[in-house]
């Protein structure tokens, strides 16, 4: 009963020094579980962001929720109704992202997710108002990949992707984006992120005799099939998605990934970017402050995701602060408007230009087309 | 399907198998004595493969600081025993094994550079972290509910398995490592081309398989283990020490899981949470046994591994349904044929 009590008399102290004037920004990640390798780095993140916007201190509220959807529901009232903030950034992967659209919506808080999805922010709905999102949608990231086919003459393809959400979406848009550019999916398998072999489906897919194969994993168990094609003497091209885009699968994949495409947004390569591209700047700051934290080579594009969705915030906050206060409803809807309306905003993952319908605003400069040579991403000129 | 593709996936499906078998009968092993449904298994195979990679890679593996952190544990509430029983003669070798031993090792470790050993030096090391960690589980988690009944002890078994992958990723990180490859040798079966690795997997497998067989038919200890298996009250009328039994079959369970580890880590990514699926394909083999028979699990757990390579080649979505599935049949044979025998507690 004491420490209860204690407990209580704690919490309303730290309520009362945060409640006044600073800005409280809810953060849930997958910081452990299955998108451990992306909710890490975005975590890591955090920690770099500013602490003061436009004279305001800021401060991020970091929950756990373990890559799992009832966990992410969970935080995000315990965000909103405890620690009463003024946005949310959230979830790590779609599922979650997903779960939380309504729970933000009711509380009228805007909210920013990190997650590849496009139906996180589509169709756009009175729910959907209150969502942005970071990273780049699947289906931009698939064009660049079947641009970047047809255009090296592949005639016929072989799909691999996770048995989970992220190879059904890659499936999704890839089956529909190579088909209206007339490439042939002559095989189509799912393994598992866990798998120690994917020996079955290799086989399938070399006696298929694509001329590329694609395969729709992310982090590092995106290897293991390219390791296996390569055992079987698979000579063909090999394309991966933007999921692979970490030193880890570098290091796991070791000369078995040398040659592969990828598409990646422009962080990936962000030294190797012409110094005209207006999103040099922004993601070269991204990754020298995470460097310079974590050691060279360290940073991800995961992180920059969220790196990008403080950059929105901070973005947004000025605006919001002439109409409301911290803490209040008038300020959470300011906000939201003011997200609503960033133009040319320089993220290190593309050129935010949001609207009432696009709540993304990624054009083509989001991506760019990577290929491993000598064990580092090279930009493609 | 030719008979090309059919003999490379067998041959799959074998190497896998091979590892699945071993831990089929660490599973078995550990049921039998202890009746510990041992869930974690699998973790034992996850910490010795990266735990190995981690010496490869120059780095001190986190597993260091479990062995210290149970040693230290063991050695406090062990000794408090020991003192308020007035058995203080006890504490010397308390120590010798919780403290003097992991603090040995961190010593080691500390004084060469792993990366430079020669690679069976790394493999000796990674055992020499990894094994104590069986017993110690079995000392600070089993012990003291080891009269409780299975489910308590299944209950145990999942809080430990949590525990293991929480610090799994707390040590190795979220993402998955490779180790250097045994041999880069391979060998050509007619028609067929093997790598020195799934040769080794399999030579190891059959090699260990073996010695355990000599181990229970031959040893004095494996006996008392057969004895506590089968009458758990009579091997103590005959002065069998089922905690010595228990820790033994721990440390047998932590070896087996290590070094199944240590072998499919050059030919498998291997993350903090991958040896749960692979552990839980040993008990799917282990069932197969009806937790009881050791040949019967070890043949179910290859009959695991064929299952898996070759609906892998046709019908990839549905490959971890079809192994999973595989245990309904079983179960229903199982229960239809077999006598029950109500267990007593």
């Amino acid at each position: 009963m004491r420490v209860k009590l204690l407990l209580a008399a704690l919490s309303i102290v730290t309520m009362a020094s945060q409640a006044y004037a600073d800005i409280n920004v809810g953060v849930s990640l997958s910081a452990t579980g299955p998108a451990a390798s992306l909710g890490i780095p975005e975590k890591n993140t955090f920690a770099l962001m500013p602490t003061t916007i436009a004279g305001q201190k800021i401060n991020y509220i970091i929950l756990d929720d373990a890559s799992d959807t009832t966990k992410a529901v969970t935080n995000t009232k315990k965000l909103i109704s405890e620690d009463k903030v003024d946005a949310i950034i959230g979830s790590t992967i779609t599922p979650n992202s997903l779960a939380m659209i309504d729970v933000v919506a009711e509380a009228e808080t805007p909210m920013i997710a990190m997650a590849a999805s496009a139906r996180i922010i589509e169709p756009m709905d009175a729910k959907r108002r209150w969502v942005f999102k970071t990273p780049q949608n699947d289906a931009q990231m698939a064009i660049a990949i079947t641009q970047h086919m047809s255009k090296a003459g592949v005639k016929s393809v072989a799909f691999i992707g996770f048995s989970d959400a992220y190879g059904e979406g890659w499936w999704n848009e890839f089956s529909k984006m190579a088909e209206a550019r007339k490439i042939k999916i002559v095989a189509n398998e799912r393994y598992n992120r866990a798998d120690t072999s994917v020996t079955g489906q290799v086989l399938k897919l070399i006696s298929a005799n694509p001329d590329a194969v694609l395969i729709a994993g992310s982090g590092t168990p995106a290897a293991l099939p390219q390791k296996s094609l390569k055992e079987r003497g698979y000579k063909g091209a090999i394309y991966q998605t933007h999921g692979v885009a970490n030193n880890d699968f570098l290091r796991v994949g070791g000369k078995d990934v040398e040659g592969t495409w990828l598409p990646a947004g422009p962080v990936l390569v962000a030294g190797q970017l012409p110094d005209a591209n207006p999103l040099k700047k922004a993601a070269l700051e991204y990754v020298k402050k995470y460097e310079a934290a974590h050691g060279a080579g360290s940073v991800s594009t995961f992180g920059a995701h969220a790196w990008d969705a403080g950059l929105l915030l901070a973005h947004a906050v000025p605006a919001a602060l002439k109409k409301g206060k911290p803490g209040t409803k008038e300020f959470r809807v300011a906000l939201r408007d003011a997200l609503e309306t960033t133009k040319e905003l320089a993220g290190a993952h593309g050129m935010f230009n949001m609207s009432p319908s696009d709540h993304l605003g990624f054009d083509q400069r989001a991506y760019v087309m990577v290929q491993i040579k000598d064990g580092k991403w090279k930009l493609q000129q | 399907m030719d008979m090309q593709i059919a003999l490379l996936l067998g041959q799959d499906g074998i190497t896998n198998g091979a590892i699945y078998a071993l831990l089929a009968l660490a599973l078995v092993l550990v049921f039998a004595v202890t009746r510990v449904i041992f869930i974690p298994q699998g973790e034992f195979v996850t910490l010795g493969a990266l735990t190995l990679a981690n010496l490869q890679a120059g780095k001190t593996p986190g597993t260091i600081w479990l062995l210290l952190g149970a040693g230290a544990a063991i050695a406090v509430i062990d000794c408090t025993i020991s003192l308020r029983t007035g058995t203080i003669r006890r504490i010397p070798r308390i120590l010798l094994w919780s403290v003097a031993y992991p603090c040995g090792t961190a010593l080691l470790l500390f004084l060469v550079n792993p990366a430079e050993l020669p690679m069976l030096a790394q493999v000796v090391l990674s055992l020499m972290l990894i094994m104590p960690l069986g017993p110690m589980i079995y000392r600070l988690a089993f012990q003291p509910v080891a009269e409780a009944s299975v489910l308590v002890l299944l209950i145990v078994s999942v809080a430990v398995h949590l525990t293991l992958v929480g610090l799994g990723l707390l040590f190795f990180g979220a993402e998955g490592s490779r180790t250097l490859a045994f041999s880069d040798a391979t060998f050509k079966f007619g028609s067929i081309l093997m790598s020195g690795q799934t040769v080794l997997v399999l030579a190891s497998s059959a090699l260990l398989i073996a010695a355990l067989f000599w181990f229970f038919e031959r040893t004095l200890y494996g006996k008392a283990l057969r004895a506590t298996a089968i009458n758990r009250t009579g091997a103590r009328l005959m002065g069998i020490s089922t905690v010595m039994a228990g820790r033994l079959s721990f440390l047998l369970a932590a070896m087996i899981g290590a070094l199944s580890g240590i072998l499919i880590a050059p030919i498998a990514t291997i993350y903090y949470d991958t040896g749960f699926l692979i552990g839980l394909k040993g008990f799917v083999g282990a069932i197969v046994g009806g937790l009881a028979s050791y040949p019967v699990a070890a043949a179910g757990a290859l009959l695991v591994g064929l299952l898996e390579a070759y609906s892998s080649f046709w019908a990839s979505a549905f490959k971890e349904v079809l192994v999973f599935t595989l245990i309904i049949p079983v179960l229903m044979w199982r229960s239809l044929t077999t006598h029950h025998v109500e267990q007593d507690e």
